[in-house]
């Protein structure tokens, strides 16, 4: 039996007070990194490190939050599913208040549609299995973490005979992404690369940013010290004009990651080009359902397909997804955009960028 | 979606599959969950840690590497951590 890991060191002052100390010495010029991963932006704005960051020293959000990222395109197309008489919607909660070009899944519930909101794709799968004899559609977002989740699932579905199960495959793969923002020209200085993406897809998928992008790469897990700790390490790598992947994390990631969990990924999916929300249509970025599944493709089922269409009108949650703006830069925050009534995905979710600093920037805290 | 915290392992219910243990029951700060293990790294026993996602375990910790952790930021900070 292994004996309980202590967190607790991952949060004492003694561990902040340090780092903090350290990452001052290190800033000796302006330095801007990325954290890419969403629970990394909700832990930033939790723990207040923003505060604690030295002068020249900045940190701005990336694509790494799921709702955030899903185009519009694929927004709309999941809400005239919802509208579909017959089919249930199973999906996370976030995705539930996103807006569409007109409304939002919310909107469509409150017209009679059916959402059902899940906290695992298994949830879906009890749905379809014990409670809707129609078919069940899970709208499918998420990165390396949740689609070997999915697809594990529709295994499950498929040795079950459970047959109404279906998803709108809406994955995204980060590799893509990251290289796809970062060969225009980074806009930062390093990247704060995420925990649990990385314990799927391992330390080793960085390896082409850093050796061929020369952007240094940390991975860091969601504890004050940890982000910490990856920081320093990434200040520490500009100081001394290295440009590796460092590991901050390593009791959860390791340097070939998951194998487990990317066979299964692999052999229910394979990539497909994408549109993220502001960075266009990228390469190999998206999973789509491999031959063997595609009756499970709710978008062929039922003739919905996602139709290219502009973003909200004065939102720039794109320019925010790439580390160009800050949620700040844009005119609507606090002002038309709130948490109580987003005008643009990244003010849904808690994993948002214009969430996240609504929490430290926003009218109560002016 | 994503829960930062790792959950312990409480129980592994019998399988009934042919694939060894499929679930787990998991707990952290009082809350209980049953995951898959479908796509765990390496299955957990009784008393391991696990990191959840969206129902799933992902990772078993090996607890040496967490203390492993802790040692790195004592060596960059030089102030002893524990
Ligand atoms: S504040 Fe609102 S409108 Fe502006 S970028 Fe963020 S989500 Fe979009």
């Amino acid at each position: 039996m292994f004996p309980s890991p202590d967190l607790s060191g991952f949060r004492s002052r003694a561990a902040i007070d340090a780092l903090v100390h350290e990452l001052s010495l290190l800033v000796d010029r302006p330095m801007r990194f990325m954290e890419v991963c969403g629970t990394h932006t909700m832990a930033v704005a939790r723990y207040g490190l923003r505060s604690l960051f030295p002068p020249r020293f900045e940190l701005v959000s990336g694509p790494g939050c799921p709702v955030c990222v899903t185009a519009q395109s694929h927004v709309d197309a999941m809400i005239r599913l919802a509208r579909i008489p017959g089919v249930t919607i199973a999906t996370f909660g976030d995705m539930v208040r996103v807006p569409g070009s007109s409304g939002s899944l919310a909107h469509a519930m409150a017209e009679g549609a059916r959402v059902e909101i899940v906290y695992s794709p298994t949830d879906a799968l009890h749905l379809a299995r014990e409670v809707s004899p129609d078919p069940v559609v899970f709208l499918a977002v998420g990165f390396e973490t949740t689609a070997p989740a999915v697809a594990a699932t529709i295994l499950e579905a498929e040795r079950t005979g459970v047959e109404n199960l279906l998803v709108h495959p809406a994955h995204k793969l980060m590799p893509p992404a990251l290289d796809c923002i970062m060969s225009g020209g980074a806009a930062v200085n390093g990247l704060l690369c995420p925990g649990h993406v990385s314990a799927v897809i391992g330390a080793k998928a960085y390896a082409p940013l850093a050796e061929g992008q020369g952007l240094p790469c940390v991975i860091g897990g969601f504890e004050p010290a940890d982000i910490l700790l990856a920081l320093t390490l990434l200040a520490r790598q500009v100081r001394e004009g290295r440009s590796e992947v460092e590991n901050a994390y390593p009791r959860a990631v390791s340097w070939e990651g998951n194998k487990r969990a990317r066979e299964v990924m692999e052999a229910v999916f394979r990539p497909e080009d994408t549109e993220w929300r502001g960075l266009g249509v990228i390469s190999g970025s998206g999973l789509t359902l491999r031959e063997g599944f595609r009756d499970r493709d709710a978008r062929t089922r039922f003739g919905v397909h996602p139709v290219p269409v502009a973003d909200p009108p004065g939102c720039v949650c794109g320019e925010v997804l790439k580390g160009v703006k800050t949620p700040t830069d844009c005119p609507l925050f606090a002002s038309r955009c709130t948490p109580q009534s987003p005008v643009g995905p990244c003010m849904v979710s808690g994993e948002g960028a214009c969430a996240a600093h609504y929490l430290t920037d926003g009218p109560c805290h002016a | 979606m994503c829960l930062a915290v790792p959950m312990r392992v409480i129980e592994i219910p019998a399988s009934s599959g042919t694939f060894g243990a499929e679930t787990a029951v998991v707990e952290a700060g009082g809350i209980r969950r049953e995951v898959r293990l479908d796509i765990v790294d390496v299955l957990p026993r009784i008393g391991d840690y696990v990191i959840v996602h969206a129902g799933f375990a992902i990772r078993t910790l090996p607890p040496e590497v967490a203390e492993e952790n802790l040692r790195l930021i004592s060596e960059m900070t030089g102030v002893p951590i524990s």
